[in-house]
C-alpha cells in the first residue's frame, strides 16, 4: 500500500496543524516568524505564521489572533492539546531585517521584535525551544516533517539544511 | 471604520491615482533611458496578505524591492517591485555596463554601486509619483529614504503590510504595471504598489469631494 504525502501550506498570520506521513511549511518568511510546536512521539505538528509581535498593539478590535506572536503561540497549543499531543516541543525560524538599517522607521528591528515575541510566549507556556534559525538578512522558507521532527530551511542561493 | 466597501466611483478616482503618479514616473523613466516606456490601465486590489504577494509572483519569487514610506497629509506604503534580471538591465543601462550581474558573486564594489543606482531610480519614480499625486490631491506628500531589498517577494513585501496590517487584514492597493518593450530583449515590466494606510482613504476621497 502506498501513503500520498500532502504539504500543507500556512500563509501569513495563518495556523495549521498536520499529522505524519503528512508535512508542513511557510513559504517567504522575512521579518515574520514561523513557529512549530511538536509532539515528537504522537507525530503531530503545528506552524504559526506571525507577522507582527503583540495583539495590544492592534488599532483595531476583531483582529485575527494568528497575525500576533502572543495571541497566536497559545492557539497553537490549544490546536494541537485538542489533537491529543501532549509532550510538546517548539523550533522556530524566520525574524530577518531584510533592509538595512536607516532612519528608525517601523521597518527596522520587527524582526527581532518578532523573535522575541515568540520566545516570550512559548516561555510563559512552558514550551520548550529545541533549535532556532533566527534573524540575518536573509528570507527564508521553511518546512517540517512530524515524522522526524526536523526542520528544513531554504533561503535563496543557499543549500536547504536542518535544524 | 470598512474602507472595504469601495463604491465603482471610489476605485475609479483611486484608479485615477494610479494613472497619474505612474504616469508621471513612467514618463520620468523613459528620459532616464531614452527609450519609450509604455503603462498599463491600473488595477484596485482589496486583498489579503497572501493576495498581495501573489499580486507580485508568489511568496517565493526572487524579487528587487524598493520601499518607501510615505508621510505628509496621506500616509502610506509605495513598493516598487522588478524581477531581479530586470533590475540588473535597469543597473546596465545606468552605468553603461552590459557586464554587470545581480547575482550572489556579484562583490562589494559592484554590488555597492548597484544597489545606489536601484535607490536613485527608486527615488525619482517615486518622487514622479509623488509629485503627480500633489498636484492632482492638493496634498503635501513626501516620501521616506528608499529601502531596497532583494530576496523573496514573501519576505520584502510583508515589510510594506506592517502599517496597514495593526488595522486590517486586508489592504487596498494601487497597482500599476509599467512596460518597456524593445527589440533583442524581452519585456522589462515593473510593478508600482501605492498602498495607503486605512485611515488616508477617508481624507482622500473628502479632498477629492466625492465623501
Amino acid at each position: 500500500m502506498t501513503t500520498t504525502k500532502t504539504i500543507v501550506n500556512v500563509g501569513i498570520a495563518d495556523t495549521k496543524t498536520v499529522q505524519h506521513p503528512n508535512t508542513i511549511r511557510t513559504l517567504g518568511l522575512g521579518s515574520c516568524v514561523g513557529t512549530v510546536l511538536y509532539d515528537e512521539k504522537r507525530r503531530i505538528a503545528g506552524l504559526s505564521h506571525i507577522l507582527l509581535p503583540d495583539s495590544n498593539q492592534a488599532r483595531a478590535a476583531n483582529s485575527n489572533p494568528m497575525k500576533y506572536a502572543d495571541t497566536a503561540i497559545p492557539q497553537l497549543l490549544k490546536m494541537l492539546q485538542d489533537q491529543g499531543a501532549r509532550d510538546i516541543k517548539a523550533k522556530m525560524a524566520g525574524g530577518a531585517q531584510m533592509f538595512q538599517a536607516g532612519k528608525g522607521t517601523s521597518f527596522m528591528r520587527i524582526g527581532d521584535k518578532n523573535i522575541e515575541a515568540v520566545q516570550e510566549a512559548l516561555r510563559k507556556l512552558n514550551i520548550r525551544i529545541v533549535s532556532s534559525d533566527v534573524g540575518g538578512n536573509l528570507g527564508r522558507t521553511i518546512e517540517f516533517d512530524p515524522e522526524t521532527s526536523r526542520l528544513s530551511i531554504r533561503k535563496r542561493n543557499h543549500d536547504i539544511y536542518t535544524i | 471604520m470598512d474602507a472595504f466597501q469601495l463604491t465603482t466611483f471610489q476605485k475609479d478616482i483611486l484608479k485615477e491615482i494610479g494613472n497619474i503618479g505612474a504616469g508621471n514616473a513612467a514618463t520620468s523613466l523613459s528620459m532616464l533611458l531614452g527609450q519609450k516606456i509604455d503603462m498599463m490601465v491600473p488595477s484596485v486590489e482589496i486583498a489579503d496578505f497572501n493576495e498581495v504577494i501573489e499580486l507580485v509572483g508568489g511568496p517565493e519569487q526572487p524579487i528587487v524591492g524598493l520601499m518607501f514610506q510615505i508621510e505628509g497629509e496621506i500616509t502610506g506604503v509605495m513598493a516598487i517591485v522588478v524581477e531581479i534580471d530586470e533590475a540588473e538591465y535597469l543597473v546596465q543601462k545606468l552605468t553603461h555596463n552590459d557586464q554587470f550581474r545581480l547575482s550572489e558573486q556579484t562583490n562589494g564594489t559592484e554590488l555597492e554601486i548597484a544597489m545606489s543606482a536601484l535607490s536613485e531610480i527608486g527615488n525619482i519614480l517615486t518622487g514622479s509619483y509623488l509629485t503627480a499625486l500633489s498636484d492632482f490631491t492638493g496634498m503635501n506628500l513626501q516620501p521616506s529614504v528608499p529601502h531596497l531589498g532583494i530576496d523573496m517577494a514573501g519576505a520584502i513585501m510583508t515589510l510594506g503590510l506592517l502599517e496597514v496590517s495593526q488595522v486590517t487584514d486586508y489592504a487596498i492597493i494601487i497597482d500599476t504595471e509599467i512596460r518597456q518593450e524593445e527589440e533583442n530583449h524581452e519585456n522589462i515590466k515593473g510593478n508600482f504598489l501605492f498602498i495607503p494606510d486605512p485611515e488616508s482613504f477617508q481624507k482622500l476621497f473628502a479632498k477629492l469631494g466625492w465623501n
